[in-house]
């Protein structure tokens, strides 16, 4: 047997080896830091005070997290059906388009809770469509999921630019984005939320898109493990000869699941679009969607598992900000580093710890037997 | 200007525009035909890029330069081997990481030394490849035709232009006249069988990913040290992929990769020439289009519209020893 598939407690498993992999990663986080000749200690000091010290940096950190959990789930989704989508980042920023097309045509006449579901249905379907293409093609032409998604990517980083600097930019303006939406294309802010029952709340880009990540991790949990499609898409993943003699079509699970997956991504426009930029912009999705990919590894591809994942990543995104502007010599490309490590360390060589703690383990399982 | 002038210009700029991707294409050929899957290539150029534009800075030598970027590259190379072969991880997600830590490593590291905003001092010409004349290219441009194609378009590049055109014909023979290149096929289409002749499968393809390292390393070194004169951040913009896209194009063949290299960045030399000016008929053609259009050609070619392209049948898939 060897030490990968070898049994170790849900304990250790779930809880014990992604954290003493994201040990490693600040471990090697900390010698960069010593490297350019600063304080790992106080470095580390302020990157939790500024993502928890305070109510503001909170309100940052989930915002953050939002846009994690999104692409988590998106990834996670792919995921259990043995998929991987490494399209995130692309089927985000398209997914946006259907963001500003809701908000643009109706923040003149509603308010926001009529644009909202319009808002919400367009992000979801336009990010879906834009995994259904590589979704078809590997279903139906046999080209491989992980190239088409990458280069859907780029494909959807010159289509967006192209709609922004022709369709969207206002005349007269420099900048290649879309018009400010009004009150009516507007998420409220979690602090406005809290006004309303009189409770004072720092202000921060939380909105209340936090709230409907939090139902998808709900609706998720629902699909994979408590519907058919989900069961479906789980034998897909673990065996896909069982899941043809079970007589289930392979096509119709790549594409639904994709498109699943496309379109949790895309809600992540939600977020960025209608919560805190209220316009479309440039780039806004800039490795939100690769960081999904180390999002559902370290979370386990369960919902819970991916918004404590998000957090920490959140964590590190507002308290990165605030370490920046603390200590200038670290600059906010220390947090794209320590993403880069965290995702090398949790994702690519998570089992590096294993055959130490299986050794651990069954020798004291052994030892407990003999007393027994 | 006329037609053949134009013809001309874009060429050569498309000789210059391709190098990169030729290199990275060749070398994410030799890490993929052995069943590394390199998604990477990007991250390695762009530490190699850095490690040449700091070196050359600091000791003024090219040369010393461009052995920064291979050895840098190298070690981003074995940190995906070491992920890929000996943890067998997932080989996707090692790629992701090493492009994360590239491009978070040398902007940081870069102002923490440079403080000139991510970027490398500029170099002088004496710390850089510098463009070479061959000879006679003077008295033959008055040839018709070939004259400027000679003058023009063969002749005043850098050393690593003419090395990654010698890489191609290198390649090709290494892949299919060498034991070496034997096995390295083999080990990415069955490493079972290459395990059973007493082969070691991981000590193949670890040879393998160190080549890769060394050709990232003329790519990064390429962009930083010859085509410009120092490195800024994130530099590569994608051209790691791009080359990934030849890659595919190319069908893992090395000859293929100089035309699907070359098509690549003559589309980019005619994008940056046609930008704002107006075409007969069509009119316009937006710039983005252009950049997109490799892409599209490989998923159109990948989809098996027009041909087909089959990756190496173990690429991406760990090898574990029969128990």
């Amino acid at each position: 047997m060897s030490a990968q598939s070898e049994k170790l407690p849900r304990w250790v498993d779930y809880g014990l080896i992604p954290l003493l992999n994201l040990a490693a990663a600040l471990l090697v986080s900390g010698l960069v830091v010593l490297l350019i000749g600063e304080n790992p200690l106080e470095a580390v000091y302020w990157l939790v005070q500024g993502s928890l010290g305070y109510s503001e940096g909170i309100g940052f950190t989930l915002y953050y997290t939002t846009n994690f959990i999104f692409t988590g789930l998106a990834v996670a989704v792919a995921a259990h059906a043995g998929m991987f989508n490494i399209g995130g980042e692309g089927q985000a920023y398209v997914g946006g388009l259907g963001v500003t097309l809701a908000c643009l045509a109706l923040d003149h006449y509603v308010p926001w809770y009529v644009t909202f579901p319009f808002a919400l249905i367009g992000a979801a379907v336009f990010g879906a469509a834009w995994a259904a293409i590589p979704a078809y093609l590997q279903a139906k032409r046999g080209s491989h999921i992980v190239i088409t998604t990458i280069m859907f990517n780029f494909i959807s980083y010159s289509l967006m630019a192209y709609l922004l600097v022709r369709v969207f930019k206002q005349p007269g303006s420099m900048q290649p984005e879309s018009r400010t939406f009004l009150e009516g294309g507007r998420l409220p802010f979690i602090h406005d939320v809290a006004g309303w029952f009189g409770i004072e709340m720092a202000s921060s880009p939380l909105n209340l898109s936090f709230v409907v990540a939090l139902l998808a991790c709900v609706f998720v949990w629902a699909l994979i493990w408590r519907t058919r499609l989900g069961y479906a898409i789980r034998t897909f993943g673990t065996n896909q000869d069982a899941a043809v003699y079970a007589g289930m079509n392979l096509s119709r699970i790549i594409i639904i699941t994709m498109m699943i997956s496309g379109g949790l991504a895309g809600l992540m426009a939600l977020n960025e679009v209608m919560g805190a930029q209220n316009r479309l912009l440039l780039d806004y999705v800039t490795g939100y969607g690769f960081v999904g990919i180390a999002v559902a590894l370290m979370g386990r591809s369960h919902p819970v598992g991916i918004i404590m994942a998000s957090i920490l990543f959140g964590m590190l995104y507002q308290g990165g900000a605030e370490l920046a502007f603390e200590m200038p010599k670290i600059t906010r490309d220390m947090i794209i580093s320590i993403q880069g490590l965290v995702i090398l360390f949790a994702g690519a060589m998570e089992h590096m710890f294993r055959p130490a703690l299986v050794r651990i383990f069954t020798s004291r399982h052994d030892d407990l037997g003999q007393e027994a | 200007m006329d037609f053949f002038q134009t013809l001309i210009l874009t060429t050569d700029s498309a000789v210059r525009l391709s190098v990169p991707l030729l290199f990275a294409c060749l070398a994410g050929l030799y890490s993929e035909r052995s069943g590394v899957v390199d998604i990477g290539l990007e991250g390695k150029m762009l530490g190699g890029a850095f490690a040449a534009g700091c070196v050359a800075a600091v000791t003024g030598s090219a040369w010393l330069g461009l052995l920064a970027a291979i050895l840098v590259s190298i070690g981003l190379a074995l940190v995906h081997g070491f992920a890929s072969i000996t943890q067998r991880g997932n080989q996707i997600v090692s790629g992701v990481a090493i492009n994360f830590v590239a491009s978070g490593l040398t902007a940081l590291l870069g102002q923490a030394w440079f403080s000139r905003g991510g970027k490398t001092p500029q170099l002088p010409n004496t710390a850089r490849f510098n463009e070479i004349t061959l000879p006679f290219t003077d008295s033959v441009r008055g040839i018709p035709v070939l004259g400027p194609i000679y003058s023009d378009i063969i002749s005043g590049h850098s050393l690593l232009v003419y090395a990654s055109f010698v890489a191609i014909p290198l390649t090709w023979w290494v892949l299919y006249r060498t034991r070496f290149g034997l096995r390295l096929r083999a080990v990415g289409e069955n490493p079972g069988a290459v395990d059973t002749a007493g082969i070691s499968v991981a000590w193949m393809r670890y040879r393998a990913v160190v080549i890769t390292g060394i050709l990232c390393g003329f790519a990064g070194a390429y962009l930083s040290i010859a085509q410009s004169a120092g490195f800024s951040k994130d530099m590569t913009a994608g051209k790691g992929f791009i080359a990934l896209a030849a890659l595919v194009f190319a069908k893992w063949k090395p000859v293929n990769a100089l035309g699907a290299c070359f098509l690549f960045g003559f589309l980019d030399a005619v994008g940056i020439r046609l930008q704002g000016t107006q075409l007969p008929v069509i009119g316009e053609v937006p710039v983005q289009a252009m950049q997109a259009l490799p892409y599209v050609l490989t998923v159109v070619l990948l989809a098996g519209f027009i041909g087909k392209s089959i990756p190496p049948k173990a690429s991406g898939v760990p090898y574990t020893k029969e128990r």
